[in-house]
């Protein structure tokens, strides 16, 4: 948008080489005073092609390259695309590995939100918060590292179940670590809650109300702070999670306070979901055999990464190399709603609010191809419905005869 | 190497500023990077400090093989780096272009676009390869370089 002759509106690009934030992104605000009117958000810069390398490797090559849609999420990636691969092969995994699968989910969980605080500690000046959260994650990293042999990108997860065990020291060393956190986290939490300064700079900006996350389809925290209890976790439990008790954790805040709050809360359940899991975790082998052609078929397998829905649709064709992968990462669905938070703010609450969805750009730098010569329909739930019902009396079966569920919205 | 080198050269040893710049990586390199600046490991005992602006910057930290679109803005922070700057390349991908090597959208390692003075390999680094690294660029600066030796890393 180019300033007008006459008023006093000025440009400012930010990015996509930029002081705070570590991955490149490019924000074009524009100002009229101190108060942001217009904002443009141009993503793309870290778009590798990840989803076409895909289609020319074999499963096990795919399920290291998948790994790496992101470094800080990186078991959340490869669980959904192994969770996808065994539902295809027929596969169910040893209550062993998916107990496993659990507690580095959990564990990757606590180092992505603490690293998270850290983050949004360093956007508001408050850099004591920031080397405090970072000294605390290392610990987290330790027993990662020990656990899965790698501080990034764990490489635990195979198609079938895990490639290693937890033994007696590991479990403890978890343990140890878990009795420290719960401390810092409570500490945290309480810092959040009554500091004056951190709670008055944190609370009323970058306001995301109920209806506006439900209408721009955010997912994971910032949802969750807006009082939409949506956890795939609990919606649609997957590996351990069908038999590990998950409390929801929600707030009301709909502001970057009540995402902060929301994530330290996450962390302290998450101690409580591994410390359950360390208690109850069954015997027996680490994999089951899986084959190496794949059987064709389609399926979406959905996990909960630290930000939110993670969703992977894989179509396979028989061979030992998928047909199509395509990743939805929970930061592309929360970048809808960032034009409607940072409109309306100051400039100097503009880092923190991009801060606050915890961006990965990453993960959410994938292509779209729109084809504009084709027209496009929306349709209803209704529209929907009749739709299937034609499409398979075509294929003589009539499915008129079933009721349709009540849509349901977790609150 | 005269008298106004050694000077900066010095002045380097005791405090070389980094800028971290992201050209398409996973992000894995990059919060070992951040990682090896706070308490742990804590790169700032050698005046390594983290900087925003590359006018102010003396070591390119770059992580990521270098994504098309990235790539002019990659020449364009390091045209925009005073002299004497240096490049790291952080990590397999920023080295040789790693496991998106060959990917339509990614020119391969950071040497394909600018000159780099270490290599870092390693799928993440880890904050003590970094360290080893940035010192062993430190010790380059001590001496003048010989015709034909190889850079540090």
């Amino acid at each position: 948008m180019k300033p007008k002759k006459g008023n006093n509106r000025i440009v400012i690009p930010i990015g996509p080489q930029h002081p705070s934030l570590k991955e490149p992104g490019c924000f074009r605000i524009t100002l009229e005073g101190e108060k942001v009117v217009h904002a443009e958000i141009d993503i793309g810069y870290n778009h590798r092609g990840l989803e076409k390398a895909c289609e020319s490797r074999n499963y096990i090559q795919t399920l290291y390259l998948i790994e790496r849609v992101c470094g800080i999420c990186s078991h959340t990636h490869s669980t959904a695309f192994c969770q996808g691969i065994e539902e295809l092969a027929g596969l169910s995994i040893p209550p062993r590995a998916a107990y496993i699968r659990v507690i580095v989910s959990e564990l990757e969980r606590l180092h992505s939100h603490l690293l998270w605080l850290g983050v949004a500690g360093h956007e508001i000046g408050f850099d004591t918060l920031f080397m405090y959260s970072w000294r605390d994650r290392e610990k987290v990293l330790d027993v990662l590292a020990e656990v899965c042999g790698n501080r990034v990108n764990y490489g635990i997860n195979t198609i079938g179940g895990v490639r290693r065990d937890l033994d007696e020291s590991m479990q403890q060393n978890i343990a140890k670590v878990i009795a420290f956190l719960e401390d810092q986290l409570k500490y945290y939490l309480d810092l959040a809650l009554t500091d004056p300064t951190l709670s008055a700079r944190l609370a009323g900006i970058g306001k995301l109300s109920r209806e506006d996350a439900l209408k721009y389809g955010a997912v994971g925290p910032v949802a969750r702070a807006a009082g939409i209890m949506e956890d795939i976790r609990i919606i649609e439990p997957y590996a351990a999670y069908i038999e590990v008790p998950v409390k929801p954790v929600t707030d009301t805040r709909a502001d970057v306070l009540g995402r902060t709050v929301v994530r330290i809360q996450e962390m302290l359940e998450s101690l409580e979901i591994i410390g359950y899991c360390l208690k109850n975790l069954p015997g027996g082998e680490l994999t089951v055999k899986a084959p190496r052609r794949i059987p064709a078929g389609e399926v979406i397998s959905r996990t909960e990464a630290p930000r939110g829905e993670n969703i992977h649709f894989i179509r396979a064709n028989g061979t030992d190399i998928l047909d199509r992968v395509r990743v939805r990462a929970p930061t592309e669905a929360n970048w809808h709603g960032m034009k409607h938070m940072l409109e309306g703010e100051y400039l100097a609450d503009v880092p923190i609010t991009i801060a606050a969805i915890d961006p990965c750009y990453s993960c959410a730098d994938r292509a779209i191809v729109i084809n504009s010569e084709r027209k496009t329909e929306m349709m209803d739930w209704q529209g929907l419905r009749e739709y299937s019902i034609d499409w398979y009396k075509k294929r003589g079966l009539d499915l008129s005869a079933v009721k349709m569920p009540e849509r349901k919205i977790y609150i | 190497m005269g008298l106004l080198k050694k000077a900066i050269n010095w002045g380097i040893r005791k405090s070389p500023w980094i800028l971290h710049f992201n050209a398409g990586a996973c992000n894995g390199c990059d919060i070992e990077t951040i990682a090896a600046l706070t308490p742990r490991f804590d790169l700032e005992r050698m005046g390594v400090i983290q900087q925003g602006s590359p006018r102010h910057a003396d070591i390119l930290v770059c992580t990521g093989a270098v994504t098309l679109q990235t790539k002019e803005r990659l020449k364009q922070i390091y045209d925009q780096m005073p002299e004497p700057k240096f490049v790291m390349a952080v990590g397999t991908c920023a080295c040789s272009g790693g496991i998106f090597d060959g990917c339509y959208c990614v020119m391969g390692g950071i040497d394909k676009v600018i000159p780099v003075d270490v290599y870092i390999p390693g799928c993440a680094v880890r904050p003590e390869a970094l360290i080893s690294a940035v010192q062993k660029l430190l010790d380059t600066l001590k001496r003048p370089k010989k015709r034909g030796e190889e850079d540090a890393g």
